[in-house]
């Protein structure tokens, strides 16, 4: 007999077979090697950055102490936080919205609100720079005391933020069972006191997944950033971007590595929090 | 018997948690036969069948079909056929394709190909949907599509998981006289998986009784509800009254034992058997009377009416024994008052032929 | 779900800052651009003004656009975008169907293995190759230990849809592997059962069921691909333009935003192509979505 099977197993456990498994693994090794490599040597003590030579933590130190690299931070989570607030707000709404109501072109809408998502970034960033130019806003805001200066920044990032938001909560309320809501009236709450105490806690991990997920996109984003910042303002990815285009140096590593794990820490929380809930919870 | 077609020797899965999915299983079926493995769910009468195609592997042991081990063989090498519970029916393909599916893949001649497809589909009568897809057919359609399907490829064996629990009762009811007809048809051994036990009463020409991995009996139809082996299989087919009895002696050929309420009971038998045993009676065997029957060699006690259930033609009624468990009686009810003629609370004589009941030792 | 009509005013609180927010910033931007991709640069007093525009003149940027070398460029993009794509799908299929048949307890680890380096950040990513694939980087390193090299590796069509690649793989892992999981296992089962090899099951049966999977992941990846600037900006240089870059070189360096506004509307279309023959594939394969 030609093919055999292995005691105890079946044809479809492809999870046990090897060539799966070095793939697997020759996949996740491209996968983080660079990553990896940028995080260890952040730590090394060579200026140029191409062999090991010893542990340090001078790259933080230089990185803190360069202070256009730190304005540059402080920026860019100043306007990844105040965009995630507006945009949080925004899609939740739009999320309700669309859950509760049926209307006219509600097709059309979807598509619409789904069109700051599936339009290239780049044609996005040009069009939100000639608004600016043409209304007078680029050069509005520069006179304008911090954070306000950044307030170009933050519109276009909430532009592009809230409809992501909109679709986690949405998927959120879809599993919201509206006998809850009618068991809420039934029992005498009015329509505002059903909404924040019955429909507000359901959509709270929805809620929480959305913000983070807006957080990281505005804080990751660096096209439609350059192309709407002004010359005076400066995010952190425009000026990694800047920095990069000289050369690689261990400070980027650096203040790289700390966005990393911003950015690690934020996106294992949404995914906590979005994975679906232990039974004995709703 | 003849040589079996399907030989299940010493049998047993374990899964890399330690759990036991199958026990040290035995069981031969002979050609033709309409076999059911029988079981609640989660006692491995579906792994058993999967093992049987090959979709699953026994960790020990022989699963030998037409004279072959093939506990080991890929099922794309088995000469055997499945009709999922979920029928699976591709629903990319339209019924001819489904059904032509595992002719074209094993390289069967085109013309020949299109042939047997046209026989499978007049077979479940299903020719003029041929060009239909799957999502245009009702539940019922998709299963004679994946009969067809199967049935196309003449396998030794035809498997079966579940095939009418997703149906509604009618069409459960004319599946079922359907697969006993194709199977007189075709004359290929079938062995279906069921938790029903009305439909392996029904269909099947013999049945495995399966619980926890394990065997409990092998048997007909008839043997199994009349004699079942073990309190398992008595109480899984239909509804028994068991009685948990002491043993006070045991002779070659009868056992003499104490039973909760009914005093000292002496049963012919052969079985071995501990320290305690149960008696078991169904409760159409049972009869009710108001004064004390006066036959010879009844077993008899007395008890008071705790229950009445009407059910049209039959009354269940529930009596409580000073000492014993409840028993059940199902009565056939008087057609002109329409009832059983007992109520609630009132006193009530409970009695059987000893040789309706059956001792059971295990 | 209620109608609009019965309770008017919940629906426009809700409906109001959004849209609002969405046709200001969005929508009325694509117009000036549109409109701008319409213009020419005025000419005062005989020279080319570099910030006054006649507006509406024409469609002299669009036939600009289709000029060969600006075609050669969009055709490259196109091209390259593909070839990513296609290499993401083949590196990605194995990957979610090997998550999607990996047990219970690894199944969460290596979904987060691969969806993590997606949410650092991008340029991140770049600088990242940027360190290993350059002349002294540790892969020309490593090639040196055994004598070979060093190889250029940047700057070039390779390192471009290598960061593609590299860059865009978990947008096609994820709905790949959404649609596995969700794939009837019997479906398989049944066709092994039918005499089918492991190959022809997954021919015939697996990729048509989950081709829904396949085409969005092909469009996911596909769109931004086509549309990136910051992959072929670093990891391309001069020698790997994409559309991106063009666009990106009109509105800074070159100045010449009608043409750009010309260009990012070509890109546009192609996206909306793209998406549309997505909707014509999707609503081929509808009954295929188990």
């Amino acid at each position: 007999m030609a093919e055999q099977m292995k005691p105890g197993s079946g044809p479809l456990d492809y999870g046990n077979r090897l060539w799966l498994k070095i793939l697997f693994g020759v996949i996740f090794f491209m996968l983080y090697v660079p990553i990896i490599t940028l995080v260890a040597f952040s730590f090394n003590t060579d200026r140029r950055g191409i062999v090991w030579r010893g542990f340090t933590f001078d790259n933080y130190v230089k990185a803190w102490n360069n202070s256009s690299l730190i304005e540059a931070m402080i920026n860019s989570l100043m306007i990844a936080f105040i965009a995630t607030l507006i945009a949080t707000v925004l899609g939740a709404m739009v999320a309700l919205m669309l859950w509760r109501f049926r209307f006219p072109f509600k097709g059309a809408y979807e598509a619409f609100m789904g069109l700051p998502i599936v339009i290239p970034e780049i044609c996005m960033g040009v069009a939100l720079l000639l608004f600016f130019n043409e209304t007078g806003m680029m050069t509005a805001v520069v006179a304008m005391p911090w954070p306000l200066n950044l307030s170009n920044i933050i519109i276009a990032h909430v532009a592009f933020c809230f409809p992501f938001v909109a679709i986690v909560v949405r998927s959120r309320l879809v599993g919201f069972n509206r006998q809850l809501e009618e068991a809420s009236k039934d029992l005498g709450a009015s329509e505002w006191q059903t909404f924040w105490k019955v429909i507000v806690p359901f959509m709270m991990p929805g809620l929480v997944a959305g913000a983070l997920l807006a957080f990281t996109l505005s804080l990751d984003d660096f096209v439609i950033t350059f192309f709407t910042s002004g010359p005076e303002t400066v995010t952190f990815p425009v000026k990694v971007y800047s920095l990069v285009r000289r050369g690689v140096s261990p400070e980027i590593n650096a203040a790289s590595t700390v966005l990393i794990v911003i950015t690690v820490v934020a996106t294992v929380l949404a995914m906590k929090l979005q994975a679906p809930q232990k039974s004995g919870k709703g | 018997m003849t040589d079996p077609i399907v030989s299940i020797r010493g049998v047993s899965k374990k899964f890399p948690g330690g759990v036991i999915a199958v026990d040290d299983v035995n069981i031969d079926i002979a050609p033709n036969e309409f076999f059911a493995l029988l079981g609640p769910s989660g006692c491995g009468k579906t792994t058993l069948l999967r093992m049987i195609s090959g979709l699953e592997t026994p960790t020990d042991g022989q699963i030998i079909i037409g004279g072959q081990d093939m506990a080991l063989t890929p099922p794309n090498k088995r000469p055997t056929n499945m009709v999922f519970q979920s029928y699976a029916v591709f629903p990319h393909m339209t019924v001819e394709e489904n059904v032509a599916y595992g002719l074209r893949v094993t390289g069967v001649p085109e013309d020949e190909t299109k042939r047997r497809t046209a026989e499978a589909l007049e077979m479940v009568k299903l020719s003029h949907l041929a060009k239909r897809k799957p999502d245009q057919m009702s539940g019922g359609q998709r299963q004679r599509v994946a009969l067809a399907r199967a049935l196309v490829k003449r396998p030794k064996v035809l498997l079966l998981d579940e095939p009418l629990s997703a149906l509604d009762a009618k069409l459960r009811d004319d599946m079922r006289m359907e697969l006993t007809r194709l199977q007189e048809t075709v004359g290929i051994t079938f062995i279906i998986v069921t938790h029903d036990q009305d439909e392996a009463l029904s269909m099947a020409s013999r049945i495995a009784v399966i619980d926890k991995g394990a065997v409990q009996q092998i048997a007909t139809p008839s043997e199994l509800y009349e004699q079942p082996a073990t309190r398992f299989v008595a109480d899984f087919i239909g509804k028994v009254n068991l009685i948990d009895a002491k043993v006070l002696s045991k002779k070659a050929k009868a056992i003499t034992c104490e039973a909760k309420g009914l005093g000292k009971l002496t049963f012919d038998t052969e079985k071995a058997c501990g320290d305690t045993v149960a008696v078991a009676v169904r409760p159409e065997k049972l009869k009710i009377s108001k004064a004390e029957p006066k036959a010879a060699g009844l077993i008899k006690v007395q008890g008071n009416v705790r229950d009445v259930a009407y059910y049209g033609d039959t009354s269940h009624i529930v009596v409580s024994i000073k000492g014993g468990p409840d028993l059940q009686v199902n009565v056939q009810n008087d057609s002109r008052t329409g009832g059983s003629g007992v109520e609630r609370g009132q006193a009530i004589w409970v009695s059987w032929m000893p040789d309706d009941s059956l001792v059971l030792t295990e | 779900m209620d109608n609009w009509k019965d309770n008017r005013s919940v629906f426009w609180t809700l409906a109001g800052p959004g849209t609002f927010w969405l046709l200001v910033f969005f929508i009325l931007p694509l117009g000036f651009l549109f409109v701008m991709s319409f213009s020419d640069k005025a000419i005062i007093n005989g020279e080319v003004s570099i910030t006054e525009y006649d507006y509406l003149t024409g469609i002299s940027n669009y036939i600009r656009s289709v000029d060969t070398l600006y075609l050669t460029i969009i055709w490259k993009s196109i091209w390259v975008s593909a070839l990513a794509t296609v290499l993401c799908l083949l590196t990605a299929y194995p990957i979610a169907f090997g998550i999607c048949f990996a047990s219970e307890k690894w199944k969460p680890l290596l979904l987060l293995l691969v969806v993590l380096p997606f949410w650092i950040n991008l340029l991140i990513r770049t600088y990242a190759l940027i360190a290993v694939f350059r002349s002294q980087g540790y892969v020309n390193l490593a090639l040196g230990a055994v004598g070979l090299g060093p190889y250029d590796m940047l700057y070039n069509n390779f390192a471009v849809i290598f960061g593609l690649v590299y860059v865009y793989m978990p947008f096609m892992v994820l709905p790949l592997y959404a649609t596995i999981e969700r794939l009837d296992k019997s479906y398989l089962e049944a066709s092994l059962d039918l005499g089918a090899s492991q190959f022809t099951t997954f021919l015939k049966v697996t990729i048509p069921l989950t081709m829904p999977g396949i085409i969005t992941g092909v469009i996911l990846v596909f769109i931004p691909c086509l549309g990136s600037f910051l992959t072929p900006d670093l990891l391309g240089g001069a020698n790997a333009i994409m559309i991106g870059n063009v666009i990106e070189r009109q509105f800074k360096a070159a100045n010449d935003w009608p043409f750009g506004a010309a260009l990012s509307f070509m890109l546009m279309y192609a996206t909306f192509a793209a998406l549309m023959l997505r909707a014509f594939l999707a609503k081929r394969s509808a009954g295929v979505d188990v």
